[in-house]
């Protein structure tokens, strides 16, 4: 089937303004009788179900955390964009809408990205009104800094917590919409089923954590914004309780995934450090504006002490490649380099799989005391981890995933191919293509959530025949939650010799060892092969401790990693169908003499969006083309 | 006004009072301290004080209102305090806070103690007649001989010492007291803090120490 | 090296608790904290015991949500450190560490070291926020906000939530967590316009959800992951005192 993403035609500056001209509202007495379901409380659905409930709306909005203000967007760390040009250099809308583009590989949706810039600009007006305290000068006007991918200054920030103070300025909306009881906000309780009446979303089957309750909640739409799947991998940088399930669910009852294959590997994150580990830390990009990447040139000097290694013995390998950009490169070309460095033996520290981040010439040329202002929190952190002070001694760093740009599909509204489902933030797959670039994910998700579903959800209520047609008592819901209790009692009678994270352990290595920053068939078709098996050996051989109704952490887990076993296959197939480079999607079979990545735009200008056929059946591909009118289709060059 | 219920509130009274009680204490140790000028010294004083008549019983109205605040308040708040912490960590241990700041409830109780004993002793003279003012002979100038009554009092081991234990609670409590008023009236601005911590327990330190050096040194015989 | 950990077991809300006892073999002096405590957990699964709830989330001492007191400190003995940030070779071969849930009347224990914090998010609602609309509202430079302001916001807007606060209060005590909010947004320009029924209902909200009331210990800053300054709980007196003066007097 072909998509069809519902942008407006003709010329994309205007689009949004047409959107907005020609959309059908709700009256204001008649949108108390509306319920919205908002599950996840992050900068897309925090922001969302504040805005929502504002406007008067009946939101009911969900997160797994004990509070909203614990959401994973609060792990970001350098900044967002915005097309302000408060610096006056250069920037416009049209230039962020393109580097995003481009920066995406040239595999997003025009209309989509050209909104994003659009309000960027709005949603660094709005964090203002809220008191997040953005960096400023001395004579108070916002300070901005530059970041990966970009030529101009276009960064807004809050020391090294910018996501921490979003996420608090959308959790204090939220907060006050839920004092005015507009927001009924439900902690510590887990989506676990989407309930689709006559193929409209009507609502969701959530498990109470801390009771084991099984409820159900009506609305008349619902919308997922619940983050990102990377978990998938063994050792990403998201949050611990960071799963795929919410959308999974959403899939397995008919929404499309839509490219679930570009996943952002991060290139400064702290390396692996031994076999006990959980998680691993990401340390903000912005630090590569100072930080000089290098290895050493001989495999010979890698157990040296840094300071021993001459400079003309190093290589500054970004610079060397990527002469314009350098050690801004973006993410996807970092972490390949880097990736590059290590496999050719060159990587340090141990098990050498990392990189030296070097801040000497910096200190050098500002002082240390500048460099402690601007990341004092990540080098104290990376202290507390490695025990090595990175003001004396290189910083070491590897690439980790970090972000999904792939997510359920949507249309321009933020509308699945379920009518009633919309989706928000990086649980959709709609504005960064191939690849984010940094500082655009908190953009997207607070695009989302205060400027964008505000308006985009109006016109399908206004379509509906009348508000709560469908509500817990349908028998729906009824199956929607026992199909949930049986489940649950299934993992629970496994009673087999395997930990759950054991398991999860096992997948996420098949994939990052398969379908991680370099793919090959080869590879992907292992991956096929051995998830399955995993998937097996999980529903037969877990062992789940404890009983469903209570709090039990095991139970959650066991959950999550159920759906990853399901949905780490559509990301293969996804990745295994894409026979092309882009972005954050490598395929070893696609590239240049020089190792870069090799697009394909005739065949793969399109979105690819999976449908669910089945456990362990082959999903079925829906393709949405792609068209470029407003910018031409280049190579993307950093050099 | 919600200054009686309110959690801010109710910490500000408690510092104003506080504050008040200090000035009480000091005003009180300079009279006091005149009883190292010998017999002319003190009761030349207790008369000048005797002789404000009506002056001094609005000022006794205003400290008892002041101690009525301090103490039923002080009292409100901890019980408040331990209700909102009924268990207990199997291993507790304290970062900065002092003995003194753990024990203010307790060293105010035992001023409060005191402050009545101290009463009945000096003021309504019930505890040990025999040597009270009103029942020892006047002094050369006609004036009630305070200082024999005062030194003949802490002369005895038991009263000394009462008085002086009463003393180290003050200087506990002050100790404590001085330097959270700066805080809880929101005058402190941070990195200050330490050197408001200390300047207020070397007050306290200082209150203290001048207070015991009265029955220290009769008991001593220093001061005859 | 060898650990013997003291761990409180609870098993519901209701239920009575206590500390039992696990030896921690070879734990390795890189893990974090809870990585050990994960180890302890698989150990526990594999002899089929249920293994001891914690909460943590993030792993990157930001999220807010790991809670523990170790031997008496709640995040453990690192200054400015969450638990999930703690790392093993802040300890020594045969160390006893004792973990204990926050404690607090206005937190209570859920299972084991998981307690309900439902009572910050009340202090929250209660006026942690500028009553902006989303949309409408002025450019993000029109009013200016010098630096050395916009850094004390910053230092105030810090806070992570967690209630490490709370829990080494001598009072459970709330003050600097509702302090945070209070100073940042009484010190930016968007922020005034509330100041005085902000400090008045968030301060009430401490009250009323059962928290205690500040005697000025300071042990929440000394056991801050963030190390939040007990200058802003002077900053929240100051706004307390301002919002005594009537109204009538200032418009």
């Amino acid at each position: 089937m072909i998509l069809d993403g519902k942008a407006p035609t003709g010329q994309v500056d205007t689009s949004w303004d047409r959107y907005r001209e020609d959309m059908k509202l709700v009256n204001p007495s008649n949108k108390r009788k509306y319920k919205i379901i908002v599950v996840g409380s992050g900068l897309a659905g925090g922001a969302g179900a504040a805005s929502l409930g504002e406007l008067g709306y009946n939101v009911d909005c969900f997160c797994y955390q004990d509070s909203p203000r614990r959401a994973h967007s609060i792990g970001a760390q350098g900044g967002i964009n915005a097309a302000k040009n408060y610096p006056s250099d250069g920037d416009s809308i049209y230039r962020l809408f393109y580097d995003t583009v481009k920066g995406g590989d040239f595999r997003s949706r025009e209309a989509d990205v050209w909104r994003l810039a659009q309000v960027s600009n709005n949603i660094i007006d709005q964090c203002v009104a809220q008191g997040v305290p953005f960096a400023r000068d001395y004579a108070g006007y916002l300070d901005n800094r530059s970041f990966g991918g970009a030529q101009v200054s276009r960064t807004f920030y809050a020391r090294g917590q910018t996501g921490q103070q979003l996420l608090l300025g959308a959790y204090s909306a939220l907060s006050r919409q839920i004092k005015n009881k507009a927001v009924t906000m439900h902690p510590r309780t887990e989506m676990l089923d989407l309930v689709v009446v006559d193929g409209v979303a009507k609502g969701i089957t959530v498990r109470n954590l801390m009771t084991g309750e099984i409820e159900s909640h009506w609305g008349d739409a619902v919308i997922l914004a619940t983050g990102g799947y990377v978990n998938v991998f063994n050792l990403s940088t998201n949050a611990m309780g960071s799963s795929v399930t919410a959308i999974w669910k959403a899939v397995k009852k008919g929404a499309y995934m839509a490219n679930p294959c570009y996943t952002q590997i991060h290139p400064t994150c702290i390396p692996v450090h031994g076999e006990h580990q959980s998680k691993l830390t990401l340390m903000s990009e912005s630090l590569r504006n100072d930080g000089r990447i290098w290895v050493p040139k001989n495999a010979a000097d890698c157990e040296k002490h840094p300071s021993e290694i001459p400079e003309d013995a190093r290589d500054y390998y970004l610079e060397r490649k990527y002469p314009s950009y350098g050690n801004l490169a973006p993410r996807d070309i970092s972490s390949r380099s880097a990736k590059e460095a290590c496999d050719a033996d060159l990587g340090v520290g141990p098990g050498k799989r990392g990189v030296y981040l070097d801040f000497k010439d910096a200190i050098a040329r500002v002082s240390e005391k500048t460099i402690a202002e601007r990341y004092g929190n990540l080098f104290d952190m990376y202290e507390k981890i490695t025990d090595e002070n990175g003001y004396e001694r290189p910083m070491r760093i590897y690439p980790a995933p970090h972000y999904n740009m792939g997510g359920l599909w949507v249309d321009y509204e933020c509308s699945s191919n379920i009518p009633g489902l919309f989706v928000l933030g990086e649980a959709n797959f709609s504005v960064h293509g191939a690849n984010r670039l940094g500082a655009s994910a908190l953009m997207q998700g607070l695009a989302d959530g205060y400027f964008v579903i505000p308006y985009t959800i109006a016109p399908y209520l206004a379509s509906l025949k009348s508000p709560g047609e469908v509500r817990e008592d349908h028998p729906e819901f009824k199956k929607a939650a026992e199909d949930v209790e049986t489940r649950t009692e299934k993992l629970l009678s496994i009673k087999g010799k395997k930990s759950v994270s054991e398991i999860q352990k096992e997948l996420g290595n098949v994939m990052w060892e398969n379908v991680g920053m370099a793919r090959s068939k080869e590879s992907l078709e292992n991956a096929l092969q051995l998830i399955p098996e995993i998937r097996d050996e999980f529903w037969n051989n877990v062992n789940v401790t404890g009983d469903s109704k209570d709090l039990n952490q095991q139970l959650e887990n066991a959950g999550r990693v159920a759906d990853f076993l399901e949905f780490a296959e559509m990301l293969t197939e996804d990745a295994l169908n894409r026979e092309e480079s882009c972005g954050g999607h490598f395929r070893t079979e696609h590239q240049t003499d020089e190792g870069e990545a090799m697009r394909d735009d005739e065949n793969f200008s399109y979105v690819a969006a999976w449908e669910f056929k089945g456990t362990g059946v082959k999903p079925e591909l829906h393709k949405e083309p792609l068209k470029f009118e407003r910018i031409k289709l280049a190579v993307r060059s950093y050099k | 006004m919600n200054l009686f219920t309110s959690t801010v509130g109710r910490k500000i009274l408690m510092a104003v009072t506080g504050l008040c009680l200090v000035g009480f204490v000091s005003v009180h140790l300079l009279g006091n301290l005149s009883v190292f000028a010998g017999a002319d010294g003190i009761n030349a004083y207790a008369k000048h004080l005797h002789d404000l008549g009506p002056l001094v019983w609005i000022f006794r109205l205003v400290m008892l209102g002041l101690f009525a605040v301090h103490i039923t308040f002080g009292v409100l708040l901890y019980l408040e305090n331990r209700a909102a912490t009924p268990d207990s960590y199997a291993v507790q241990k304290s970062l900065v806070t002092t003995f003194s700041a753990k024990t203010m409830v307790f060293t105010g109780l035992i001023i409060l103690a005191f402050l009545l004993y101290h009463l009945l002793h000096f003021t309504v003279q019930v505890t040990n007649p025999e040597i009270s003012a009103q029942n020892l002979p006047l002094d050369a100038a006609m004036r009630p001989d305070v200082f024999t009554m005062v030194v003949m009092s802490f002369q005895k081991v038991f009263i000394a010492l009462v008085y002086i234990i009463a003393m180290i609670a003050l200087l506990l409590h002050l100790s404590h007291g001085i330097s959270s008023w700066v805080q809880t009236i929101g005058l402190s601005t941070g990195p200050s803090q330490d050197k408001v911590t200390a300047i207020g327990k070397i007050l306290a330190i200082v209150y203290g120490l001048a207070y015991i050096a009265i029955p220290l040194f009769i008991l001593a015989r220093i001061l005859k | 090296m060898d650990l013997t950990l003291h761990v409180w077991r609870q098993k519901g809300p209701q239920d009575k608790g206590k500390l039992e006892t696990y030896p921690a073999k070879n734990v390795s002096p890189d893990m974090s904290f809870l990585e050990m405590l994960d180890e302890i957990n698989d150990g526990l699964i594999r002899q089929g015991k249920d293994p001891i709830a914690f909460d943590h989330d993030c792993r990157e001492g930001i999220c807010g949500m790991c809670s523990s007191v170790v031997n008496g400190r709640p995040h453990g003995k690192q200054e400015k450190t969450t638990v999930c940030q703690l790392h093993m070779r802040q300890y020594n071969d045969g160390d006893e560490i004792f973990i204990e849930p926050w404690r607090a009347k206005a937190f209570p224990v859920q299972k084991d070291l998981i307690v309900d914090r439902t009572s910050l998010d009340v202090i929250m609602q209660a006026g942690g926020y500028v009553s902006c609309h989303t949309g409408g509202v002025a450019d993000a430079n029109a009013l200016l906000i010098p630096k050395p302001v916009a850094d004390y916001a910053m230092d105030a807007a810090e806070c992570i939530g967690c209630g490490a606060c709370i829990a080494a209060c001598p009072n459970s005590s709330a003050m600097l967590f509702t302090s945070a909010k209070v100073a940042q947004l009484a010190a930016l320009p968007q922020g005034k316009a509330e100041a005085r029924e902000r400090v008045q209902a968030m301060s009430q909200a401490i009250l009323d959800e059962g928290f205690g009331n500040c005697t000025n210990h300071y042990e929440c800053e000394a056991a801050c992951p963030k190390g939040i300054s007990v200058k802003f709980i002077a900053k929240l007196n100051r706004e307390y005192l301002k919002s005594m003066i009537p109204t009538s007097t200032i418009a």
